[in-house]
């Protein structure tokens, strides 16, 4: 038999009994405990080490609002921090360690922290590391020095680094009813609007439903009350229109009625079912949604008060009578409210002594002079509790007389010997999720809580002690009421399932603090004390936001959820304020921690989709070194063994001015563009005119934003009267196609036009060079390629190897050089035949690199050049603006500074000392490499030039086109690298086009 | 939050793009007026309260919409293709569902 466990009760499974370790010790607990139940059972009654101070702590709760007994969870190689041992389910084998003691829980080094308590005091962090003004640790640095030793001796768990392997995934799930919580009120609302026939979801963090009724050791409809929720979670299971969720944590409330829950579906098995999911992570859209939260009972502050032994009335309650635990054997109690000494009753009754009854309240009910005197406790109304005793473990505490108008000690302090101080400061609505919804709580002076406000724009409503009724015959009224309104039915009466309840009065003394000497915590976790927040009021913090950053009052992992209101209690009191004017702050999802595995669920890894264009595996086979643009993929060069990058492009390069060369342009963004006011849309959306493009012909055009500036640029094809194919750059192809269904849908409605992305339904190689043409004479059947076929920007139909296959005359390269289009299931099979074709004459494949050297060298623009700064003139594109009609970005593009002559313009630049450029380096006047500035401009491409011999490079520089012929420099003290460089026109290479027009 | 797109349905706001202010007011195409086209260009409404907004249903079916956002409660007012001649297409495809 454990130390103490009692001789019976709980909901406990007695015979079985389920090994675990903690901190490397083995222990035994049954099937139904939780960490905190089984080894509060063995005897243990130190789990942690607090934040700051390293003093020792145990269980100030039993569920999730747990500050204290934080542990971390092994699981294999994969470690957990910062779980509450109170959220644990033990399964064998469960192996938790400790967190922030070292070398061990009960000899911790850090513990003469509590030593120098003054130094650590509110705010320490902020105004220590801010750091001497001079020196080599001014400022910041100062505190990067320090912080390695810091985060060693505060802070929490340890994460791990071993990749988390459990799965993890997401559901969307939908409504009528979400009932949030399964206490009596959560029960009697579901069961009401599933009677109505409503789809309702029931979520419950806990493991079992039932709420308070697991542990109230009340009666309702004549059974324990345990037995009856029990009885009513069973009768919801089998109806095809409720779900329940336990171990489901609901923690965000967002717009539209939309919730996040976390179910945690495996973590208290031994071995997850096959395939079975860690956690799952629930997006719930629900029509309306009940509140039946619940309340979170709050501690009281007074020195000491965080010594393990000392906790909340209800969790002692619960360990008695739901997991068969006594906390204590010699129990005291110490409260201001009359809901304790129901659980002193229940301790009594369990089997331990209690010692003595302390209540702030000079006067006692004589209903609760009645239950005090059944658990045999001496009574000590007037008096306050100023001092626990003992190292590690409780083993008395100091009482004094008190008086609560004036919040004055009096008289001789008395020591009673104890082992366990349950304490009650009365209950708060746990009302977080109605303030994620957007309403502010209202302060009510009588339950001295925040209740949840009225919902504003949010479907909901709240039920039970949420809402400030802590009964339980209150919270089955309130239940079924708001069942059936969330199911849209109207409440009529009927007889409830009735409750026998110890009698009292729900509201509490309006006492927080008991001011003695000592450390008195209000945020355990974030070891946050009075003092402390007295401090940061006289330094100067007023409002609750700023007493919370600056004490970090309630920003642990367990939120405040037992801290926040008698932080603002004793706040309010500094400031000499009521409550409800400090006013409380918003609180935000989540409402416990969530796991970052269960909001990435399946998305982990890589997540850019891959885009590959049909020839993909071809070039993969033949020696291409892949390189990503955006999300596609495509050939940088086709190297040869033993050749630097340089080398293949140079060879490809010069390969295709001498021969021909071919590249796989299928990812360019192609765009149908269709209809009866096709060539009109056209001819708004371009610079240039296409309307009077004939059939059969394609046209070079560019777009401008609205504002004037450059947007993007390619060719669009004739292919009927109404049909036209419009090419887009690969990068912007998204852009472009929003761009034309905007202007369809709202700016011009009434042009019938329709636009179809094609991108993917075509494949496409453009084949250049002096040779090109033979090449496809030698392979193209159904047509000629003759120059009086197939003009420059002329557009034939034939057939390549059976296949149909679009053929423009239109050049990148500045070679004569045709694209060729088939269907994309076609692709790979037409390049093949092209390649084939071009073997006799020398075709060579190119990549990226080779394709990027030719187009410096013709001066093209590209991405790097439309830069979303420069305009068709700076680019020297100004021949394609038209003047016959407006197109989009016309009436703004010859505003003042789009026009300025400082502009930066497209030039060339050669490299002066045959030494590679940059992208990215600046063209100066003169060079100043110790000092570089007087920036003309920078270079958006560069390359080597096999076809002039030279490092060549497009730049953007000021005044651009009147700097051509003169000498500058190029200055990168990034990459070291300076020299002499000349500006040139951009058109390097063959500047008449004479090549391409052949 | 959702959408309701008057062709899929109500849909999560993940397939929607914002497409910036619905109040704008494009000057004719030939308009020189440049004070207009700054305005259209530049100048947006930022109320606290009911904005009319562009938002692209570009998850789905592509549609242009004109949505009505309360901008501090996320409440979506009204929802109608921006091309007018649609509604009535999605309307005649309401009225002959069973
Ligand atoms: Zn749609």
């Amino acid at each position: 038999m454990s130390p103490r466990r009692t001789e019976a009760g709980g909901r406990i499974d007695r015979l079985r009994t389920i090994r675990f370790t903690f901190d490397g010790a083995p222990y035994t607990g049954h099937a139904g405990d939780t960490l905190a139940s089984a080894l509060l059972a063995n005897g243990v009654t130190l789990f942690g080490r607090s934040f700051k101070y390293h003093r020792p702590r145990g269980l100030l709760t039993a569920s999730v609002e747990e500050p204290n007994a934080l542990v971390t969870v092994l699981r294999g190689e994969v470690r957990e921090p910062n779980i509450p041992a109170t959220m644990v389910e033990i399964y064998d084998g469960l192996a938790a360690i400790s967190q922030n003691r070292f070398p061990s829980l009960a000899w911790d080094i850090s513990a003469v922290n509590q030593l120098g308590g003054k130094l650590l005091s509110a705010g320490f962090y902020y105004k220590t590391f801010m750091g001497p003004v001079i020196g080599p640790l001014k400022g910041t640095r100062f505190w990067m020095f320090c912080e390695h030793f810091i985060r060693r001796a505060a802070g929490l768990g340890k994460a791990g680094t071993a990749p988390d392997t459990a799965r993890y995934e997401r559901m969307n799930a939908f409504c009528d009813v979400l009932v949030v919580g399964s206490g009596p009120a959560g029960l009697m609302a579901a069961r009401a609007a599933a009677d109505q026939g409503a789809r309702v979801i029931l979520a419950e963090l806990e493991p079992h439903f039932g709420g308070s009724a697991n542990w109230s050791g009340e009666t309702i409809d004549g059974m324990p009350a345990a037995d009856w929720a029990a009885r009513a979670a069973g009768q919801l299971e089998g109806r095809d229109n409720v779900r329940l969720l336990p171990r489901t944590t609901v923690w965000g409330y967002y717009d539209g009625n939309t919730l996040a829950a976390l179910e945690r579906v495996t973590d208290h098995k031994e071995t997850p079912g096959k395939g079975e999911s860690r956690h799952r992570y629930w997006t719930i859209r629900a029509k309306s949604v009940v509140l039946a939260t619940g309340s979170l009972e709050r501690p009281l502050v007074f020195p000491g008060n965080d010594r393990p032994g000392v906790m909340l009335a209800h969790a002692a309650e619960r360990y008695a009578i739901e997991y068969g635990v006594l906390p204590g054997d010699r129990i005291g109690l110490f409260t201001n409210n009359d809901s304790a000494y129901r659980a002193a009753l229940a301790l009594k009754k369990a089997g331990a002594v209690v010692v003595a009854i302390i209540d702030v309240r000079p006067e006692l009910s004589s209903e609760m002079r009645k239950l005090a005197g059944e658990t045999e406790a001496e009574i000590l109304s007037g008096h306050a509790v100023i001092a626990t005793e003992g190292g590690k473990a409780l083993s008395g505490f100091k009482v004094q007389r008190f008086d609560m108008v004036n919040g004055a000690l009096s008289g001789d302090a008395r020591s009673i010997h104890a082992d366990c101080l349950l304490m009650s400061g009365g209950w708060s609505p746990t009302i977080h999720l109605a303030s994620q919804a957007g309403a502010k709580a209202e302060w009510n002076e009588a339950l001295q809580a925040f209740l949840p406000p009225k919902p504003t724009t949010q479907q909901w409503i709240g039920a039970g002690a949420f809402t400030g009724s802590f009964s339980t015959a209150e919270a089955i009224a309130e239940g079924r009421a708001a069942g059936l309104s969330a199911a849209g039915a109207t409440a009529t009466p009927a007889a409830l399932p009735a409750v026998e309840a110890a009698p009292g009065d729900p509201d509490p003394a309006p006492v927080f603090e008991i001011k003695a000497e000592g450390k008195s915590f209000v945020d355990f976790q974030h070891d946050v004390t009075a003092d402390d927040v007295r401090l940061a009021h006289r330094e100067g913090f007023v409002s609750v936001e700023h007493l919370k950053r600056y004490t970090t009052l309630g920003m642990a992992t367990d939120q405040g959820k037992s801290s926040n209101i008698p932080g603002l209690a004793i706040m309010a009191e500094a400031l000499g304020k009521p409550i409800p004017q400090v006013g409380t702050t918003r609180f935000r999802p989540p409402f416990s921690a969530v796991s970052i595995g269960s909001l990435a669920a399946e998305r982990f890894g890589d997540l850019k989709p891959e885009r590959l264009t049909p020839m993909h595996d071809w070039h993969v086979a033949n020696g291409a070194t892949m390189y990503s643009a955006g999300l596609w993929y495509r050939p940088m060069i086709y190297g040869h063994p033993g050749e630097t990058i340089e080398q293949a492009y140079v060879r490809e390069a010069r390969g295709t001015r001498e021969s021909a060369g071919i590249v796989d342009v299928s990812t360019l963004g192609k765009i149908a563009v269709q209809g009866p006011d096709a060539a009109e849309f056209l001819d708004r959306l371009y610079t240039n005119m296409f309307s009077t493009l004939a059939v059969g012909k394609a046209r070079y055009g560019l777009m401008l934003r609205e504002d004037g500036l450059a947007f993007d640029d390619g060719t669009t094809w004739r292919l009927g009267q109404q049909d036209f194919l419009m090419t887009t750059t690969t990068a912007n192809a998204g852009k472009v196609m929003q761009h034309l269904e905007y202007f369809l849908d709202v700016i011009w409605p009434a042009l019938k036009v329709h636009v179809t992305s094609v991108t993917d339904q075509w494949a496409g190689a453009a084949i250049g060079g002096p040779k090109a043409r033979q090449i496809l004479a030698a392979c193209v059947s159904g047509t000629a390629v003759d120059n009086a076929a197939l003009p420059f920007m002329g557009i034939v139909h034939g057939e390549i190897a059976g296949v149909p296959v679009m053929i423009c005359r239109l050049s990148f390269s500045g070679e004569m050089a045709f694209e060729v289009y088939s269907g994309a299931g076609y692709g790979t099979h037409v390049w093949e035949a092209l390649i084939e074709a071009g073997k006799p004459f020398g075709l060579v494949t190119y990549g990226l690199e080779a394709l990027g050297t030719m187009r410096i060298e013709k001066g093209h623009v590209t991405g790097a050049e439309i830069d979303g700064r420069t305009t068709a003139r700076d680019l020297h594109l100004d021949w394609m603006l038209s003047k016959k009609k407006p197109f989009i970005g016309s009436a703004m593009m010859d505003r003042e500074g789009l026009i300025a002559p400082d502009r930066l313009e497209l030039v060339g630049i050669v490299s002066l000392d045959n030494q590679p450029l940059n992208g990215g380096a600046h063209i100066v006047e003169e060079l100043d490499e110790a000092n570089p500035h007087g920036s003309l401009g920078h270079i958006t491409a560069c390359c080597y030039s096999p076809a002039l011999g030279k490092y060549i490079a497009l730049a953007l520089v000021k005044g651009g086109k009147a700097r051509r012929g003169t000498r500058a420099y190029v200055s990168d003290p990034l990459r070291n690298r300076f020299g002499p460089v000349e500006i040139v026109s951009n058109h390097f290479f063959d500047p008449d086009g004479s090549r391409m027009h052949g | 939050m959702l959408i309701t797109c008057p062709y899929c349905g109500p849909r999560d706001v993940i397939e929607f793009t914002y497409q910036g202010d619905g109040n704008r007011q494009r000057p004719q195409p030939a308009s020189q007026n440049l004070d207009a086209w700054n305005a259209y260009v530049y100048d947006r409404l930022n109320p606290a309260g009911d904005h009319n907004e562009i938002w692209q249903h570009s998850g789905g079916c592509r549609a242009h919409l004109r949505v009505v956002r309360n901008t501090l409660t996320h409440e979506i007012s009204s929802t109608a293709f921006a091309r007018g001649d649609h509604n009535s297409v999605a309307r005649h495809r309401a009225e002959d569902k069973p």
